[in-house]
């Protein structure tokens, strides 16, 4: 059993044992409650950069499957439990959790008092941590996280974006053995920018009807309005939004021209696109609990959550009608702009992880796009 | 949505009798509703036959109803109160079973009352399988293949397409009562016979099997709105096949990707939407296929159930609180979030612990019946246990039990290699009681996880935990001594739920020598909130769980508090009536000005409401855990008489720890409990006790019992609810008894006493306090001859036949034992009256099973003044000096399990079999026991024929009987030596055959459905074993039965009182008001 050490930037410090690839490992410690859905977080490329603490402390039960992959690897730089299982036990589980993570090199603590680390995450707010598994010298550990740049100002989604333009055409596997659907239509061309996006929303748009291209955070308005599509696609992504070179200024060419849906940093870009503003939250919305309010029909979802910066509802008065609000802080968690045909949602309609219950939002869309 | 205002004022129905199926669990959803509506401004009036229960306390609801839950009751109810509406989704299958009579028959109509929770077509959707299976049909939602039968033949033509094995589940039953599972033909054929009789409407589903599938529940909320939640997941470490009620079960779903949970949350939302349940909680099963996670539902509760109590308590949740609010109209994001205050009850509760619940069983009273576990329900009550690691959940658990075990201690098995190997495979797979214990054993025994999964289909995931336990323990056992194991190793293995005891049993040391060691190296644990949000925000509840890691996050307030030890899992002889002690306490002294601490681990009960006391610790009742709560509370006492053995056994331990033990102290205790000094002390006062001696041996007990006489009453020293207790009649018995039943020992010695024939049992109650002051709460008069337990006995208050003076004399030997014992708080005497004189059988100085009856009864709060009394305040000062006097009378009768277990006699003796308990009460006996039995579900007929077959000391007296009987206009019905001797006596009665003379017999004609009632004693083994037919049978097609002459005689009082007289039903309010 080999021990390691997390440290974080305000000198607190865990001892545990090592899970996953041994070394060293720097970033923004986070915490999510989802009870299910570990392999989907650690690929959901919105994570990077963040050293992901699970609340929910037995983790690894069902191992790894290709199929729950949210992207092509990892994307978190570390993961925090309570404990993971030595045992994976699900029919489509292939490795286990620990053998996931060596595999990937993302390196790992376990055994530690998560709900500790979780309390003081929600009092003292996220930062920077280190884990390692090699030096075991809490006061050296601490002195890297001080030194480690925060997220703030970091521009994260041009990183993880595609380099290159591609199509998408994949509908929803059927990974369960459901009942095979119909293929669908592919009645409207869509692009779908990039930060970081998770595969399940490209299955559910093409659910609807939607012929993805997915282009690189940094395409033009003009090159993708020289397409004619029948609507844009602002896909989630890491980090700060206030940072992703340009985008804001691409949307706000895009905005007017053709139906826009953005989810979580997609959604961040929008509202900056407008003239609003976005501020870092304490320590984010990160589970799959968070209870989301539609103000327009007054019904209540729940909702997938992943994002440590918000819009702020002042600055997009006039500007746009807030739509969804959290009502367990009242953060803003959804913008209309009817005139423009455009709309988007701080939370993640496709899930993965999480309750499906705003997934009806892709078919908003679509019917945005055909005039309905 | 606002609250709707044409709800103004509620008919909740409670569930009855605590029964198997159907248990505490419902009077903690009952109180919730009945506190959430009265806060809303409703005005509330209740139904419950169940005294036991805190819902019924006159406080709790405007106008309470103890009466039974029938359809003429309620609809006299319904004329007399003119609610608006009922509620009938709080008292689990009884309340929806009134309401929907209720609506069938156009009751609700006639009066204008509408159902809120769910409606009747609801209702019939979800509980007619026909009904429930187009409707998951319509959404897509699978089933198991299966179809309908009403008739024997089209049962057996359903087999052909099912094949075998066969899941049969009747309609309309609770806890799946007639049900089972059919490997062949024969068993087929003889469970499809029970359901069909079982079922009210003699309907049976006949169901592919999904045996060894996983099992998962979910507990899904849904408001006017149409917003739907989920609260909990619960996944079953037994697979499909045991009923959910008998499966440890786990929250949350351990062994499901998302994506897999997701499609369950989706199939329960669509579930609740077609079913159409517009408010409240529900409760769906579901099968997955653990080799491909093909998922089929198998049903769904429209309504709060046991299982939702689970989720209540596993989450900090309170869905039937949440459920009454959304019945009045709220949505859910109108509530809040009671633990953390600021967020709203939309939401999904997060956990960052694991919650294991292991039922419990009391087989060990039914020493006939088949353990196997299956789809009937047979477990008696629960405990839950929290901890960060599913390990240390499952460890925890397993040492809340009371069964003397930690969880990891290895069975009885044979010595013989194969023949062991046998016995342990059957008992891997073959779900039964003990099957934990041998599947730890299997892992010992060197069996692989893939074996062990094979032969039980429990999921490897679980498995593996219990594995890596027996490899821990046996590391553990290798350093051979406690100082040899290293801190960090003993670290490890209190965090992975290893129990003080157990770890003293691996090393050769004792359960303090462990503790002294942990606590000289720091190794204690550290205590964390259920929040339900994983933390994300601050809670304000402090509903607490021990577990072995860095921080704590609740230390103890500075204020004074109180400690009160709860009674751990429900089983027969203790039962609800201690948790309802246990509250009292709580809110007696929260009102005074302490803090109360409360300490329990069970899921069902209202003391475990993470509102009922200032301060919840779920905790195991064990002295390791108890001493970590106390030593860090440090409460001025604790309160240890109020909660049943289960606090008793601690008080010794405790006090010698340190912990003050309020009120009576220990040693009184002791006084009454050792027979020894019991003895001394009966003579010390100049009272009378039945002959008796202590045996350490069998040649002891021979002399004893030879000394004393024939028959004697036996049983094992320090026993709960007359646990292998028995009237033996000859030497040879006695001899059975010492050999079979009880191991003799110096340490554990048999009791021996003259046996009382003929006596009349009487149940006392007092509260006496620290000046010596006491307050008689009541005198109970036993129906049934000493001999019956006291808690199967039916009983009245005030005495039906006593003499006042009688009733004086006892009243003053009372006293004088509560004086000499120093009682301060509770204490029930248990006197036997033969001819004129007074016999002292037992005193208990501490809460009884009769403190919420009597509590009721007269209105006095018994163990909210015992409590008081116990803090140092006075009977003076609590103005509770005068004796409570009323005009109504009071009957108290018993409800057994017997239906549920094949093959037991019904027959009452002096082991306690009974699960729960009613309330009869009206101005005179007979109608008051009319209504007891009514409550008690027997259906007392208005005409027909009355069997009537008893022993020959009985015989004088069913000749009145008979006469009664047949001025009645009833026809009756005798086999010989009764037809003969009521001949003599002029009565001439029609003859018919016992079942060894020929057919038809009595039996046949039971089994007809020709016999209404049946009057049945005996004596003597044979005889007992001849009759027994009739009794069974009797039972099974619901004709009442009395075994005993005391219980006919007034049974035909009540007979009398029904077809003569009009009855009347009166709230809780009325009876005491008029005093």
């Amino acid at each position: 059993m080999k021990r390691a050490v997390l440290a974080l930037a305000d000198g607190t410090t865990f001892e545990g044992r090592a899970l996953g690839a041994s070394g060293e490992t720097v970033g923004e410690v986070v915490f999510n409650t989802s009870m299910t859905g570990y392999q989907e977080i650690l690929t959901d490329p919105s994570y990077v950069g963040q050293i992901v603490t699970m609340a929910y402390p037995e983790m690894g039960n069902v191992g790894a499957n290709p199929g729950d992959q949210e992207s092509v690897k990892p994307h978190a730089v570390g993961m925090i439990v309570r404990n993971s299982s030595e045992q994976a036990s699900n029919w489509r589980s292939q490795e286990t959790l620990d053998v996931y993570l060596k595999r990937h090199g993302i390196v790992g603590i376990e055994g530690i008092d998560t709900r500790r680390l979780v309390r003081h995450v929600r009092t003292h707010g996220a930062q920077m941590g280190v884990i390692s598994t090699e030096d075991h010298s809490p006061a050296a550990l601490v002195e890297r996280a001080r030194e480690a740049r925060g997220m703030e100002g970091l521009d994260l989604a041009t990183g993880v974006s595609t380099q290159e333009s591609y199509l998408f055409t994949t509908p929803s596997p059927n990974l369960l053995g459901e009942v095979p659907r119909p293929a669908p239509e592919l009645r409207f061309d869509v692009v779908a920018y990039d930060y970081g996006l998770k595969r399940s929303m490209l299955h559910f748009l093409v659910d609807v009807g939607c012929r993805v291209k997915v282009v690189p955070a940094g395409t033009t308005a003009e090159a993708v309005l020289a397409e004619k599509p029948h609507g844009i696609f602002l896909a989630n992504g890491p980090g700060d939004p206030a940072a992703v070179k340009g985008a804001d200024k691409v949307v706000a060419g895009l905005l007017g021209k053709v139906p826009v849906f953005g989810i979580c940093l997609g959604h961040q870009i929008l509202a900056l696109a407008l003239g609003g503003r976005t501020y870092k939250m304490k320590f984010g919305h990160r589970g799959a609990n968070q209870p989301v309010k539609d103000l327009t029909t007054g019904k209540v979802e729940i909702t997938s959550q992943n994002h440590g910066f918000a819009v702020d509802d002042a600055s997009v008065k006039g500007k746009a009608v807030v739509s969804h609000i959290n009502l367990n802080d009242g953060t803003v968690e959804g913008l209309s702009i009817p005139d423009a045909r455009a709309f988007s949602v701080q939370y993640h309609p496709e899930a993965s992880p999480g309750p499906h219950d705003a997934r009806y939002l892709f078919s908003r869309f679509a019917k945005l796009m055909a005039g309905e | 949505m606002p609250k709707r205002n044409d709800i103004r004022k509620v008919l909740v129905i409670g569930s009855g009798p605590i029964v198997i199926g159907q248990a505490v669990e419902f009077d903690y959803s009952g109180t919730q509703a009945t506190k959430a509506l009265r806060e809303e401004g409703v005005e509330v009036v209740l139904l419950n036959s169940n005294p036991a229960t805190v819902m019924t306390d006159p406080e709790f609801a405007h106008r309470t109803y103890i009466e039974p839950i029938t359809v003429e009751v309620a609809e006299r109810i319904i004329a007399q109160e003119r609610p608006d509406s009922v509620l009938p989704t709080m008292g689990g299958q009884t309340a929806l079973n009134l309401a929907k009579a209720l609506a069938e028959q156009g009751i609700l109509e006639k009066y204008g009352v509408k159902l809120i929770g769910a409606s009747l077509e609801a209702i019939n959707k979800a509980e007619d399988r026909l009904l429930f299976k187009q409707a998951m049909e319509r959404i897509g939602v699978a089933l198991p293949k299966s179809g309908y039968a009403t008739t024997m033949e089209q049962a057996l033509a359903l087999t052909e397409e099912i094949g075998f094995p066969a899941i049969i589940r009747p309609s309309f039953t609770l806890g799946g009562t007639g049900g089972g599972i059919a490997y062949n033909r024969e068993e087929y054929e003889a469970i499809c016979r029970s359901g069909l009789k079982a079922s009210p409407t003699s309907t049976i589903l006949i169901e592919e099997s999904v045996l060894g599938w996983k099992e998962y529940e979910l507990e899904v909320v849904r408001d006017s709105a149409d917003n739907v939640i989920i609260v909990c997941s619960i996944e079953n470490l037994d697979p499909m096949g045991v009923h959910t009620g008998d499966s440890i079960t786990v929250a949350p779903a351990q062994t499901l990707t998302d994506r897999e949970y997701q499609r369950l949350r989706e199939a329960s939302m669509r579930i609740i939407r077609e079913i159409g349940v517009d408010t409240g909680g529900s409760n769906i099963q579901f099968g997955v296929n653990p080799r491909d996670g093909r998922i089929v539902v198998i049903e769904m509760n429209p309504r709060v159930s046991r299982s939702s109590a689970l989720a209540s308590k596993a989450t900090g949740y309170p869905i039937a609180k949440v459920a009454a609010k959304l019945a009045l109209g709220y949505t859910l994001d109108e509530l809040r979030n009671d633990i953390t205050r600021d967020t709203p009850a939309s939401f999904e509760p997060t956990l960052d612990y694991v919650v294991v619940k292991v039922p419990r069983f009391n087989f060990e009273k039914f020493p006939h019946a088949n353990r196997t576990l299956s789809t009937s329900m047979r477990a008696v009550g629960e405990v839950m246990a929290i901890g960060r690691t599913f390990r240390e959940a499952y460890l925890k658990a397993m040492r809340s039990m009371e069964s003397g075990r930690t969880g990891l201690e290895s069975p009885e098995l044979p010595e013989d290699k194969d023949e062991r190997r046998k016995v342990l495979r059957d008992h891997v797979r073959v779900p039964r009681p003990e099957r934990p214990g041998y599947l730890v054993q299997a892992f010992r025994e060197g069996m692989t996880v893939e074996e062990v999964h094979e032969l039980s289909s429990i999921d490897p995931w679980f498995l593996r935990h219990i594995q890596a336990l027996v490899h821990e323990a046996k590391r553990i056992q290798e350093f051979g001594k406690l100082e040899k194991v290293p801190d960090e190793v003993l670290r490890a293995a209190k965090a992975d739920g290893f129990a003080d005891r157990y770890l003293a049993q691996l090393l050769g040391c004792t359960e303090a020598d462990v503790r002294a060691r942990r606590h000289e190296k720091g190794i204690r644990p550290v205590f964390k909130r259920v929040d339900t949000c994983a933390a994300e925000f601050e809670a304000y509840t402090p509903y607490l769980y021990s577990t072995y890691e860095e921080e704590d996050e609740a230390p103890p307030t500075p204020r004074q508090k109180v400690l009160i030890l709860g009674s751990g899992p429900i089983r027969i002889g203790q039962g609800i009536e201690f948790d309802y002690c246990c509250v009292h306490a709580a809110f007696a002294l929260r009102e005074a000005g302490y803090e109360t601490v409360m300490v329990n681990c069970n899921p069902e009960t209202v003391s475990t409401d993470y509102d009922t006391s200032d301060r919840l610790y779920f905790e195991p009742l064990t002295i390791e855990d108890v001493l970590e709560v106390s030593q860090r509370e440090k409460p001025v006492g604790a309160i240890v008489q109020f909660g049943g053995q289960t606090p008793l056994r601690l008080s010794v331990p405790l006090e010698k720890a340190g912990l003050p033990i309020l009120g009576t102290p220990p040693d009184a205790i002791d006084r009454a409990e050792d027979r020894e000094r019991f003895a001394q002390l009966i003579e010390k006062l100049g009272l009378t006790q039945p002959e008796n001696g202590v045996a350490r041996s069998h040649e002891e007990a021979y002399r004893v019992a030879d000394r004393i006489g024939y028959p004697v009453m036996v049983r094992p020293s320090y026993v709960l609810g007359g646990r292998a207790m028995e009237v033996v009649y000859d030497q040879q018995s006695l001899e059975r008894y010492m050999r079979e039943a009880v191991s003799a020992s110096p340490e554990h010695p048999v009791l021996i006493d003259r046996f009382l024939k003929d006596a009349t049992e009487v149940d006392l109650d007092l509260v006496a306090d620290k000046t010596g002051a006491v307050l008689v709460g009541g005198v109970l008069e036993h129906v049934e001859e000493a001999g019956v337990h006291s808690g199967d006995a039916a009983c009245t208050l005030p005495p039906h036949s006593l003499s006042p003076d009688l009733v004086e004399r006892m009243k003053d030997q009372a006293i004088a034992l509560a004086k000499e014992l120093g009682v301060v708080g509770l204490m029930n005497v248990q006197f036997a009256i033969q001819g004129k004189t007074i016999y002292v059988l037992e005193v208990n100085p501490r809460a009884s099973r009769t403190v919420p009856f009597i509590s009721k009864a007269t209105g006095m709060p018994l163990a909210k003044i015992a409590s008081l009394c116990m803090v140092g305040k006075t009977l003076a000062e609590l103005g509770a000096t005068q004796e409570p006097e009323f005009r109504h009378v009071a009957v108290k009768e018993s409800v057994f399990p017997f239906a549920r277990f094949a093959g037991v006699d019904v027959i009452l003796g002096p082991e306690m079999k009974s699960t729960g308990e009613v309330m009869g009460i009206a101005d005179d006996y007979a109608s008051a026991f009319a209504k007891s039995q009514q409550a008690a579900g027997v259906k007392l007929p208005r005409s027909g024929k009355v069997f009537i077959s008893v022993k020959n000391d009985d015989k004088p007296a069913v000749v009145d009987l008979a006469r009664r009987l047949r001025s009645l206009g009833f026809q009756i019905v005798t086999t010989g030596g009764t037809h003969d001797y009521l001949a003599t006596k002029g009565l001439e009665t029609q003859k018919v055959l016992k079942v060894q003379e020929g057919r038809p017999h009595i039996v046949d004609k039971i089994v007809d459905g020709q016999i209404v009632l049946v009057i049945n004693t005996t004596f003597g083994k044979q005889e007992i074993a001849d009759s027994f037919s009739i009794r069974r049978e009797s039972l099974m097609h619901s004709v009442p039965y009395y075994t005993t002459v005391q219980a006919a005689r007034m049974a035909v009082g009540a007979l009398e009182a029904l077809l003569r007289k009009e009855q009347t039903v009166r709230p809780l309010q009325d009876y005491l008001a008029r005093k």
